[in-house]
């Protein structure tokens, strides 16, 4: 069995307000230092089999048709060690 | 013959009653179609109505998109099948590529419930013939959901094929031209934020009864067909 992750952020050009909040919040909090935060979300994909070419091509197109809408965000697949 | 509107319900539809009595006050009749079914049922025109259907899980409208029902629906839509979203509509509507762009996280990061001014931009679709050019109206918005983004070749694209349906006069939520509501190129396929069908009767309070101009807009389209 492998674990293949998918993270999906919304594109650079993209308003993230969720993540400004969260920066606005971390100096409140102590935290200095911090220029920006961008939020995301992280899929994590257990395959029935290996993590070969083949799979993550599997994967990529999920990515693609569900786990993220390419108008407003990238994805990047990666094989858990 | 009546015209025959159908009005499709997502698990966590919310407003398929407004949208169905909507309709028959407009003089059509309401076809209520189920996301699960394979079948349009022959109607002449669809509504996909507001609401958090399938939890907004992922991302909002991005699991209806796949429903059966909108496997008919979709290419139906593409050969001329008059169809109007709203609210969380019109988020399938754009995750089902049907239309440009995408709708997301407000920018005050408020949910936003309130009667909203507008302004009627195009009457040149089935849904808008009823209003002029240029109308102001007064919907009610709610949702979190509801900031236009698309990239600048769309918006510019967009604005000058005239396909901004209707414009916000005070924007809510961020959406990029003050942007509430669009059309495809053909025009048979509108989206928009507000919510039309909780603004046709002035019994239950209703800021206004504009909301009622998209359904006679549709009815006239159906009847002279």
């Amino acid at each position: 069995m492998a674990r293949v992750i998918v993270d999906v952020m919304l594109k650079p050009e993209i308003l993230d307000p969720q993540g400004q909040a969260i920066a606005r919040a971390l100096p409140r909090l102590g935290f200095s230092g911090v220029a920006a935060v961008r939020q995301g979300k992280r899929f994590e994909v257990e395959l029935d089999g290996p993590a070969d070419e083949a799979a993550l091509a599997d994967v990529r197109k999920m990515a693609e048709t569900l786990l993220a809408n390419t108008v407003i965000e990238d994805y990047v697949v990666r094989v858990e060690e | 013959m009546s015209a025959r509107v159908g009005v499709v319900t997502f698990p966590g539809t919310l407003d398929d009653q407004d949208a169905a009595r909507a309709i028959r006050l407009s003089g059509a009749e309401a076809v209520p179609l189920w996301h699960a079914d394979h079948d349009l049922k022959g109607v002449d025109a669809v509504f996909l109505p507001g609401g958090f259907s399938y939890g907004d899980y992922l991302r909002c409208g991005a699991i209806s998109r796949f429903a059966p029902l909108m496997r008919e629906l979709v290419p139906a839509a593409r050969e001329g099948l008059p169809v109007l979203g709203t609210c969380n509509g019109f988020q399938i509507l754009c995750e089902a590529h049907l239309l440009p762009g995408a709708l997301t996280r407000n920018a005050s990061l408020h949910y936003v419930c309130r009667d909203q001014r507008l302004r009627v931009e195009a009457t040149g679709t089935p849904w808008t013939s009823s209003f002029e050019a240029g109308q102001e109206v007064v919907l009610p918005i709610k949702h979190g959901e509801g900031r236009y983004v698309a990239d600048p070749e769309t918006i510019a694209a967009l604005e000058a094929d005239g396909r901004v349906v209707v414009r916000y006069l005070g924007n809510p939520n961020g959406s990029v031209n003050d942007i509430a509501g669009i059309r495809n190129e053909a025009g048979n396929v509108v989206g928009l934020m507000p919510h039309p069908e909780h603004a046709v009767e002035n019994l239950v309070g209703a800021p206004s009864t504009d909301g009622l101009g998209f359904f006679t807009s549709i009815l006239k389209k159906l009847v002279n067909a």
